[in-house]
């Protein structure tokens, strides 16, 4: 998993891909394990302190880190 | 139609040995077939059968091993770039990204999902879907629901050889872990080969400790620093102090010297506020409260006889086997013993004498917990023999409550750390009791079995919703208690400051009322030969006495004229005689024997 674009330092991209990565894929085929002809499209984990947003895709991956708006 | 046999035996052959003998075979019943019955049935065609063509099975039930996990974190590092890029040639990797974005496919893809992206983050924008619509309307709910408690979790002890959890200590950040002592308090009766470790727990892994501690000699008490959560405090079996710091692994990390240390099992030890974080004390059953510096754990820097005498003699001090120390009092502390005193002590006096300050006595055998109340430092709670009482350190004389005797001894006890009026204490037959002293005083709110052997200690968290206990074979229970016992009802602080302060000012009355008579029966001892003073009152002893027992023989003597009466009325003959400087005890009619009787001294002999 190669980092192509990204706002934030070099070992925080690495890590955050890493994980998500392998967390999408689990998501993943935990919905086509439950219904096959369904797909993943977005995941969304929202945490005390921010929200990271995951926009999966046959090659790339999207991941962006937002800080809700309270 | 019947087929009998029948054989004939003579009664005097049973029981005789069987001999047994071959003969020839006997017919005994020949049935000649009779084709007049078939007449009476009629065949059947065609025959119905089912029948199933398939593989044949069989069932088979299998129970897998368990499982055994271990969480391990990944590195993930960068990776997958393709031959010919070397990841650390910065223009290399540069050249490749550029590449990249200008592929066809990956322009399509980031525009596609960045649309999908762009209109979650305007939802985010637009509204906080968690946020809380009826913040007040929680305070409004007050549920009536009856306490109770539930298992979470058992940790048991790993050892073959299992030994009793002597003490627990939660962890001071997060209470996410437990620490146990284990150890075998029977007096020189811990089994060979028993192991010396004590364990730290993680409470989401009930299956294996996450650390254990290896000391000399098996630990009765241990204390996670509640400044620093690295490092720990045991007291040994042998007297000694052990302290470890878990980032260095499971060997102590320093051992205080035999010769200095106790020379019995150390009941209690306690970290104590200071700046460097490193003080603690240590109490033991030699009768001795020594004050440590962990950076030198050679020798105490303090040694305290409990000697209530004041001597500071250590022949006579009495055993200390619990040990209580408040941080927002630090000046005071307090011991409880083996004998059932609860000795209060300065610690910033000047002579050994003054450092006791007094003593409270009311218990019949060792005080096994000693705790004083968090929110209401004055009052605190004592545990032994088979009651808890709770005292108040104004008064002196005796507890201000106290529960019933119970069945079985306590073990433990301590106060909620959420609830003033709350409690827990457990018993030697494995009841967790908790005691709510705004709902019920006379039984305890709700009492739980937790387990069938002994319960020896019991910790609560600092939140007031979990409660370990540990017990004879080791087991660690955690229960979660209800809500109901765990929140801070409404009024509950003045509702249990005003039981508290009723109770003491009871005692002080009993107290006050105690000492008049005392003073008055001072008094009168001195004044005997004052024959003026024994006028006074009517509560002289010897009136007392005197008229009692003028007025047991009057019925006496009536009750025996009657029997002479009716006695005389049968039998006129006879002459009855009853002689005696007092009265008896009615005698029975027609006694032909003497009887005996002694009542306060006075003989009597009434006889035909």
């Amino acid at each position: 998993m190669i980092p192509i674009r990204t706002t934030l330092d070099n070992s925080t991209t690495v890590q955050y891909a890493g994980l998500l990565h392998q967390l999408t894929m689990k998501a993943k085929s935990t919905v086509r394990d439950i219904d096959p002809q369904n797909d993943l499209t977005f995941l969304r984990i929202r945490s005390k302190k921010h929200e990271i947003m995951v926009a999966p895709d046959k090659e790339y991956l999207l991941i962006v880190i937002q800080n809700p708006c309270e | 139609m019947e087929i009998v046999y029948v054989y004939v035996k003579k009664r005097s052959e049973f029981g005789k040995q069987c001999n047994f003998s071959d003969r020839q075979a006997e017919l005994s019943i020949d049935i000649a077939p009779n084709p007049e019955l078939a007449a009476l049935y009629v065949e059947r065609n065609p025959v119905d059968t089912g029948i199933q063509c398939s593989a044949s099975m069989s069932e088979h039930e299998a129970n897998t091993e368990r499982f055994e996990m271990e969480n391990c974190g990944v590195n993930h590092v960068e990776g997958g770039w393709p031959k010919d890029v070397n990841p650390l040639e910065l223009e290399q990797t540069i050249r490749f990204r550029k590449k990249v974005e200008k592929d066809e496919n990956y322009i399509s893809t980031i525009v596609q999902l960045g649309s999908i992206m762009e209109h979650c983050i305007k939802q985010n924008n637009a509204i906080d879907i968690y946020e809380e619509y009826f913040n007040d309307e929680d305070d409004v709910e007050v549920t009536e629901e009856a306490p109770s408690a539930k298992t979470i979790n058992v940790f048991r002890d790993p050892q073959e050889i299992k030994r009793t959890a002597t003490h627990l200590s939660w962890h001071p950040d997060g209470n996410k872990k437990l620490a146990v002592a284990y150890s075998c308090l029977n007096f020189q009766r811990a089994p060979m080969g028993m192991s010396h470790d004590s364990y730290i727990w993680d409470l989401e892994n009930p299956n294996q400790p996450e650390l254990a501690l290896k000391p000399p000699s098996p630990l009765v008490t241990l204390e996670y620093n509640p400044k620093d959560s690295h490092v720990l405090l045991g007291g040994c079996y042998n007297g000694q102090i052990a302290c470890w710091d878990t980032r260095k692994g499971s060997l102590v990390a320093e051992l205080s010297t035999i010769e200095f240390s106790h020379q019995d099992p150390v009941y209690g030890t306690i970290w104590l506020q200071s700046k460097t974080g490193t003080e603690c004390f240590s109490a033991s059953t030699d009768g001795q409260v020594m004050w440590w510096d962990i950076r030198k754990l050679s020798e105490p820097t303090e040694v305290v006889i409990m000697d209530i005498s004041r001597k500071g003699q250590l022949e006579n001090a009495l055993g200390a086997i619990s040990l209580e120390f408040e941080s927002t009092l630090p000046t005071k502390f307090m011991v409880g013993t083996e004998q059932g005193i609860v000795i209060s002590c300065n610690r910033k006096a000047k002579t050994p004498a003054e450092k006791i300050v007094c003593t409270f006595s009311g218990h019949h055998g060792p005080i096994y917990a000693l705790q004083r109340n968090p929110f209401y430092p004055k009052n605190f709670l004592t545990v032994g023999d088979w009651t808890a009482r709770i005292w108040s350190e104004d008064s002196r004389e005796s507890s201000i409550m106290w529960t019933r005797y119970h069945m079985a001894y306590l073990t433990d006890g301590a106060w909620s750390p959420v609830r003033p009026a709350v409690f827990f204490t457990t018993k030697m037959d494995g009841t967790l009791d908790i005691w709510d002293l705004v709902f019920k005083q006379c039984d305890p709110a709700l009492s739980l079995k937790v387990c069938d052997d002994a319960l020896f200690c019991l910790r609560v968290q600092d939140t007031g919703c979990l409660i370990a206990c540990g017990s004879q074979l080791g087991t660690t229970t955690l229960l979660e208690v209800s809500s109901s016992l765990s929140t801070l009802q409404r009024n509950e602080k003045n509702i249990a400051s005003s039981i508290f302060e009723r109770e003491t000012r009871r005692e002080k009355i009993l107290e006050a009322r105690h000492r008049e008579m005392r003073l008055k029966e001072k008094g009168k001892v001195e004044g005997e030969d004052d024959g003026q003073k024994e006028e006074e009152g009517a509560l002289d002893l010897n009136e007392l006495v005197a008229k009692a027992e003028e007025e047991f023989f009057e019925i006496v003597f009536s009750e025996l004229r009657r029997k002479d009466a009716e006695a005389m009325k049968k039998k006129p003959k006879s002459v009855r005689t009853s002689a005696g400087v007092g009265g008896g005890s009615g005698g029975r009619e027609g006694a032909m024997w003497p009887e005996f009787c002694l009542t306060a001294g006075v003989w009597v002999i009434s006889s035909q």
